[in-house]
């Protein structure tokens, strides 16, 4: 591989660390009381919100409907999350350095499967929240549950609710690419190499 | 729609028939002026005294919205101000508990010769005090009582970077020096009566006040105040009435001299003299009450000194001003040059120049002097005089464009006249018995200049009666052409005496929408469920650390209480939300209820009167299942042996909750 297809793949890797500074996803609650919104947002190693009160009051809100208070000691996810995005940058930065395309298709093909993980991962969460209902909660309504969308908007009861994946899903996204493009271009490589050595060949 | 407006207001004047002709005056497109649509906000906040009921009223302006009431010197079952253990403190004096004041003038701190939106001053007349109230959070964080003070009338004017907020006295009493008023024969008014004028300084940071000196001044009865601007920022200027000194039936024995005074002060002098040692000391007793920021748990403390200067011994610092009877209203124009004197009684208003007042100084043109205080000339100072204004002149507010704008008493109407030559451009009438008038900015050195308001006493037929009793009216006029027009009245909380107004954008965006939790210092806060508490303290005390949250209270099941137990209840709101106060009422609770701010606590003291089971429960409507937001508290007979028990649910019935009876 060429030295700049080595630092797009460690470039590519090193991205992945901005996702301790954007959240993944976003989810936003609006309600006729809450006409300032409530925005509920995922981080892989923590769960924020728009402003500190936030997870507090999607609890209060939740728990009419007998909805388990979401905190972030209840995701194991969140406590070995972290680790897996550091081991991805590390491997990617060794990858890069090692500059061999099959690792770098390896490597990006790995980290496709653990975003879509992470997407599968966060819809059964969805699910389990939405469906596992405290059977003694005060509002029950025949038939409903209260799965948030994945993507995309929901009606549940007053709120409309709308999930969107973040900048932190951007990042994965971005880095997928950059590997991607890493490994494209050195498939160039072989292809201007193949060429010189047939050329070699005629000669 | 301003045209439907229009034929309403006529329609309403014709069936008034005439009696007062009161709509006349209405213009065709007032509704739309005031018209604010649901949703959206006022340009202004105005915050209005509430004179006797001792509150600030807060309404929005142009559309007349009450918006807030703030209780400063009265309790206040509302929210339990005054009546909650934290709030008491707050009202605490040299007199004890006094919870009730007449609050007569609000006042917005300063940066600059203008209004910043950060504290609001008032004063209480009654039991001499002055107060501060935090604009982020619309709550008094702060009550000073004022020694040899009696009748804190001439209050608080704040200086133009709050340097000081300047305090005088109305009524003059027969000081004891020692922090008290003497045994003195009323006889001897004239020998023994002295007033005094409060220098209170103002942190610049926090706001924190402290008394720094006192004038002792003659015995007159000092009435307003105001502070100068531009050339004299140095200066506060003050009426006085009863220069004749008379001790009884004031209405004739203070009305019989043709001139009294304007004292004018130069407080930078004052204040120099006050460091350089010029001071002296002498004893005192008075109450400093302050709200913790972050446990709001007010604390009193009682000062036992002050210091003051004696005019005759700070040469330069006062003069005296002689002012056409009875002056009441002072009034500064934005340019600091003109010194406005509204004489009730007078026939013209005079306006004194600065320039000409300190021309006067500098050549001695003076007419005598009172208790050591130079008298100057009153052809030296004065600029002109408003000729025929109206009757019974009182305050007057400038627009910013030259204009001054007039309150009469008697003659119940505002008059417009011109500054350079003293003019009368317009006049309009109010109902009825003007006092003061606002303008927004109109006693700082820019005036916003839009709108005025006028506060009347009496309104009469305005509005469906309601028996003997007949809420006081604000009419908001609009001032921003050549001719006034009348937009808007509404009914005020009790008597308005003067107001401040402000820009929204300078207040609204600081607003506190809740405390954070984490920094809540309160001794018996409790932050989460698990850590709530029943306690028997001693033999007769029982101490109660609960949560509420939505929609419930935890412990939300008390038993163990006997007859006799005093039981505090310290309620901690555990909401981080805007707007999600609870409440907390216990029956037979002989204070109030208390309201509770989102990360705040508060305390309810509750007796045990007898044997039974007392419902407690939230008063403050917080979700779809309030209603159900209670609890139980059960009181046995004294020596029973009932345990202290308590729980929240069946769930929660291990909660460790023993604490053992004695």
């Amino acid at each position: 591989m060429k030295a700049y297809q080595k630092i797009l793949m460690i470039v590519a890797s090193l991205s992945l660390g901005l996702l301790f500074v954007f959240p993944m996803w976003k989810i936003y609650l609006k309600a006729p009381q809450y006409p300032e919104g409530l925005e509920l947002h995922i981080w892989v190693n923590k769960l924020g919100g728009s402003s500190e009160g936030v997870l507090q009051n999607f609890n209060i809100l939740n728990h009419y409907i007998g909805m388990k208070p979401i905190h972030a000691e209840s995701f194991a996810e969140l406590q070995f999350m972290p680790y897996i995005v550091i081991a991805f940058m590390v491997t990617g930065v060794l990858v890069g350095l090692l500059g061999k395309r099959k690792l770098v298709l390896g490597w990006t093909g790995l980290l496709m499967t653990a975003g879509a993980a992470g997407i599968l991962d966060f819809y059964l969460w969805l699910v389990n929240f939405g469906t596992n209902l405290d059977p003694m909660a005060a509002i029950k309504v025949p038939g409903m549950t209260y799965i948030p969308p994945l993507l995309g908007n929901k009606q549940l009861l007053n709120f409309e609710a709308l999930s969107l994946p973040a900048l932190g899903s951007l990042v994965i996204f971005m880095a997928i690419t950059i590997a991607g493009l890493s490994y494209f271009f050195s498939l160039r490589n072989q292809t201007i190499d193949a060429v010189h050595k047939n050329r070699k060949v005629v000669a | 729609m301003a045209v439907a407006a229009g034929t309403m207001l006529q329609g309403c004047s014709k069936t008034e028939g005439g009696a007062s002709g009161s709509s006349e005056a209405v213009s065709s497109d007032a509704a739309q002026a005031v018209y604010v649509a649901p949703g959206k906000h006022d340009e202004l906040y105005s915050f209005l005294s509430g004179g006797f009921n001792g509150q600030v009223s807060v309404y929005g302006l142009p559309s007349g919205r009450l918006l807030k009431i703030i209780p400063v010197f009265s309790q206040f079952p509302e929210n339990g101000y005054g009546y909650s253990e934290e709030s008491k403190a707050m009202l605490m004096t040299s007199h004890g508990f006094v919870p009730w004041d007449d609050l007569h003038h609000p006042k917005l701190s300063r940066t600059d010769g203008q209004t910043d939106g950060r504290w609001l001053f008032v004063n209480g007349n009654n039991t001499p005090r002055v107060a501060r109230i935090d604009l982020k959070t619309f709550e008094t964080v702060e009550v000073m009582e004022l020694p040899n003070s009696a009748g804190n009338h001439c209050s608080p004017y704040p200086t133009n970077n709050n340097e000081y907020v300047i305090a005088g006295t109305r009524f003059s009493v027969p000081l004891d020096m020692k922090g008290g008023t003497g045994d003195v024969s009323l006889d001897k008014y004239e020998e023994e009566f002295r007033g005094s004028i409060s220098f209170i300084k103002v942190d610049p940071e926090k706001g924190d006040m402290d008394l720094d000196f006192q004038i002792l001044v003659p015995g007159f009865d000092y009435d307003l105040a105001n502070g100068g601007k531009g050339p004299s920022e140095d200066w506060v200027f003050f009426t006085t009435y009863n220069s004749e000194k008379a001790g009884t039936l004031k209405e004739v024995g203070a009305s019989q001299n043709d001139r009294d005074y304007l004292a004018a002060v130069n407080w930078k002098l004052a204040a120099k003299y006050a460091k350089e040692g010029k001071a002296r000391e002498m004893p005192a007793n008075y109450y400093h009450n302050k709200m913790d920021e972050n446990s709001h748990v007010a604390k009193s403390t009682v000062k036992k000194k002050v210091r003051y200067l004696l005019p005759e011994e700070c040469p330069g610092m006062m003069y005296l001003l002689p002012a056409p009877k009875s002056p009441h209203g002072i009034d500064v124009d934005p340019s600091g040059e003109y010194m406005v004197v509204s004489g009730k009684l007078a026939s013209a208003i005079p306006v004194f120049s600065f320039a000409k007042m300190q021309d006067a100084i500098k050549n001695k043109q003076f007419d005598g002097e009172k208790n050591g205080i130079p008298v100057l000339k009153y052809e030296s100072v004065l600029k002109g005089e408003v000729k025929e204004p109206g009757l019974g002149p009182l305050h007057t507010e400038f627009d910013g464009k030259g204009n001054a704008y007039t309150s009469m008493f008697v003659s119940s109407e505002i008059v417009k006249w011109k500054l350079n030559d003293l003019q009368v451009v317009d006049r309009m009438p109010v109902y009825y018995s003007v006092g003061h008038l606002m303008i927004p900015g109109g006693d700082t050195k820019e005036p916003h200049g839009k709108y005025l308001v006028a506060m009347n006493k009496i309104t009469k037929d305005r509005y469906l009666p309601t028996g003997p009793e007949l809420a006081h009216s604000a009419q908001l006029i609009d001032i921003s052409g050549e001719k006034m027009k009348m937009l808007l009245d509404f009914p005020t909380v009790a008597e308005p005496h003067y107001a401040q107004a402000i820009v929204a954008s300078k207040v609204a965006p600081n607003s506190t929408k809740f405390y954070k939790l984490d920094e809540n210092k309160h001794p018996h806060a409790v932050k989460k469920e698990a850590e709530v508490s029943v306690t028997r303290e001693s033999k007769n005390r029982v101490r109660v650390k609960m949560t509420a949250i939505r929609s419930h209270m935890t412990p939300d099941n008390i038993e163990g209480i006997q007859v006799g137990d005093t039981v505090y209840f310290h309620v901690t709101n555990l909401e981080q939300d805007w707007d999600v106060p609870h409440g907390f009422a216990v029956m037979g609770a002989n204070n109030a209820e208390t309201l509770i701010m989102p990360g705040a606590t508060q305390t309810l003291k509750w007796v045990a009167k007898k044997a039974g089971v007392f419902p407690f429960y939230c008063t403050d409507f917080c979700s779809a299942l309030h209603q159900e937001m209670q609890g139980y508290i059960r009181v046995s007979p004294k020596g029973s042996n009932v345990p202290i028990k308590f729980s929240t649910g069946k769930k929660k019935q291990n909660i460790p909750g023993v604490a053992s009876t004695k």
